[in-house]
């Protein structure tokens, strides 16, 4: 159900969120997209931790950093921190 | 006095996110990095209340919330006045046993408006009532959400919309209001500093300043690449070089006690390894017109002037600079 189709006076009061932001893609903001060189990329993880989306995460059944380019705003700052330089923005 | 806290950039990856993607913060936003880096830092369930600004207003868009912890907004200038009813209410509500969790930690958030300008008074009586939280001041350096209006921690020289660099006035004239030495000049059991790019001691900070039995004040430098007119990617390499020219030296004060940080102290110990803040300056947008002849005597000034601020935060933390050499 979505905000429009509820009445003011069904909706949880002192206007509580109820749905979690990851239900909205941020993803198409963006002019830029990461793409990383497998080689060059150390798994030092200081992206991960840099992104202010959230938008690269570490899956450890993988052992590997996946981009979840649905959130990624293309700002740049995985390609500009990373120490070996394997990111690179590339225009969409 | 502090637990040992044990963790690799694995561990912190690995944790789930506390604030999650989704959000509607710019894109390079620094607060948001600063935020996600924080709620990875917490010990266990913890309850975040924050001050009107930017953060709030990007996470909590109806019927969206970014935040997976139970949060409160409130107004502008009661973030720790907020903090300080939650934490009373755990209390009474701990001994008439209604809570079953042992501990729930208090953290406030604030940008740099709602704790040096609008929300000063509340943090104070807060403080001084000594009630257990942690509160956090995201500082971008000006009101950025309402459109890049000047507050007491704008830094001197930086045009904002009220304080526009032009023919009449080189940008804001006056100084940025040392609101962490305000912060320890209450008598508070913890106070610290902290730069987004030295992630690990900005969560030992966070750890810290939950763990410690009172109140704790943390100043976390954030930058807003939309309101400092810098390249969004920018962001944390910014973080670093605020560090580097010492325009914002990280430090922690346990007990009124100063002491330095180790990314500072590196600054301290060897002074060849500080850079000049005309490095941090010309990167950035709102500091362009230092670099016109009309007011290229502002960049002396403050460069003189963060030099000033430095050694007497030197002379705090005890350290003795090896004489110049080289």
């Amino acid at each position: 159900m979505t905000a429009q189709e509820k009445s003011w006076k069904e909706i949880a009061p002192a206007g509580v969120c109820w749905k979690p932001s990851t239900k909205f893609l941020t993803g198409d903001w963006k002019t830029y997209t990461p793409l990383r060189d497998l080689e060059k990329c150390t798994r030092c993880l200081l992206c991960v931790l840099f992104c202010p989306d959230g938008a690269i995460r570490w899956n450890a059944q993988k052992g590997d950093i996946e981009f979840d380019l649905n959130f990624c705003k293309g700002c740049g700052i995985c390609a500009n921190e990373c120490p070996t330089k394997a990111i690179e923005m590339k225009l969409e | 006095m502090f637990s040992e806290w044990k963790f690799t950039a694995k561990d912190i990856a690995e944790k789930p996110d506390l604030f999650l993607s989704g959000h509607r913060a710019c894109a390079g936003c620094g607060p948001a990095t600063v935020l996600r880096l924080i709620m990875k830092a917490v010990r266990g369930p913890t309850i975040v209340t924050n001050a009107t600004g930017c953060m709030e207003v990007v996470a909590s868009i109806y019927p969206y919330t970014s935040w997976a912890t139970p949060w409160l907004h409130t107004a502008f200038e009661t973030a720790a006045a907020n903090a300080a009813g939650i934490e009373t209410a755990l209390k009474i509500m701990k001994k008439k046993s209604k809570i079953k969790q042992e501990q729930i930690d208090v953290i406030a958030l604030a940008g740099d408006g709602g704790t040096y300008d609008i929300g000063i008074q509340a943090l104070s009586g807060a403080v001084e009532r000594g009630h257990d939280f942690l509160f956090v001041l995201y500082d971008n350096e000006a009101y950025m959400n309402t459109g890049i209006q000047r507050s007491g921690g704008t830094p001197l020289g930086a045009s904002t919309t009220t304080s526009p660099a032009g023919t009449a006035i080189p940008g804001k004239l006056e100084h940025k209001k040392p609101i962490a030495d305000i912060m320890v000049a209450h008598g508070m059991p913890y106070v610290a500093t902290a730069s987004p790019y030295y992630w690990r001691d900005l969560l030992v900070k966070v750890r810290r300043g939950i763990e410690v039995n009172g109140p704790a004040f943390l100043h976390v430098f954030a930058p807003c690449p939309r309101g400092w007119r810098s390249d969004p990617a920018k962001s944390i390499e910014l973080s670093r070089l605020a560090v580097e020219t010492c325009i914002f030296p990280l430090w922690e004060a346990v007990n009124s006690e100063y002491q330095l940080s180790a990314p500072s102290k590196v600054m301290a110990l060897s002074p060849q390894k500080k850079k000049l803040v005309k490095e941090y300056l010309q990167v950035q947008g709102r500091f362009r017109h230092l670099f016109t002849p009309k007011y290229e005597k502002m960049l002396g000034d403050i460069q003189r002037i963060t030099d000033e601020r430095w050694q007497r935060l030197l002379k705090k933390c005890g350290i003795t600079q090896p004489a110049k050499t080289a």
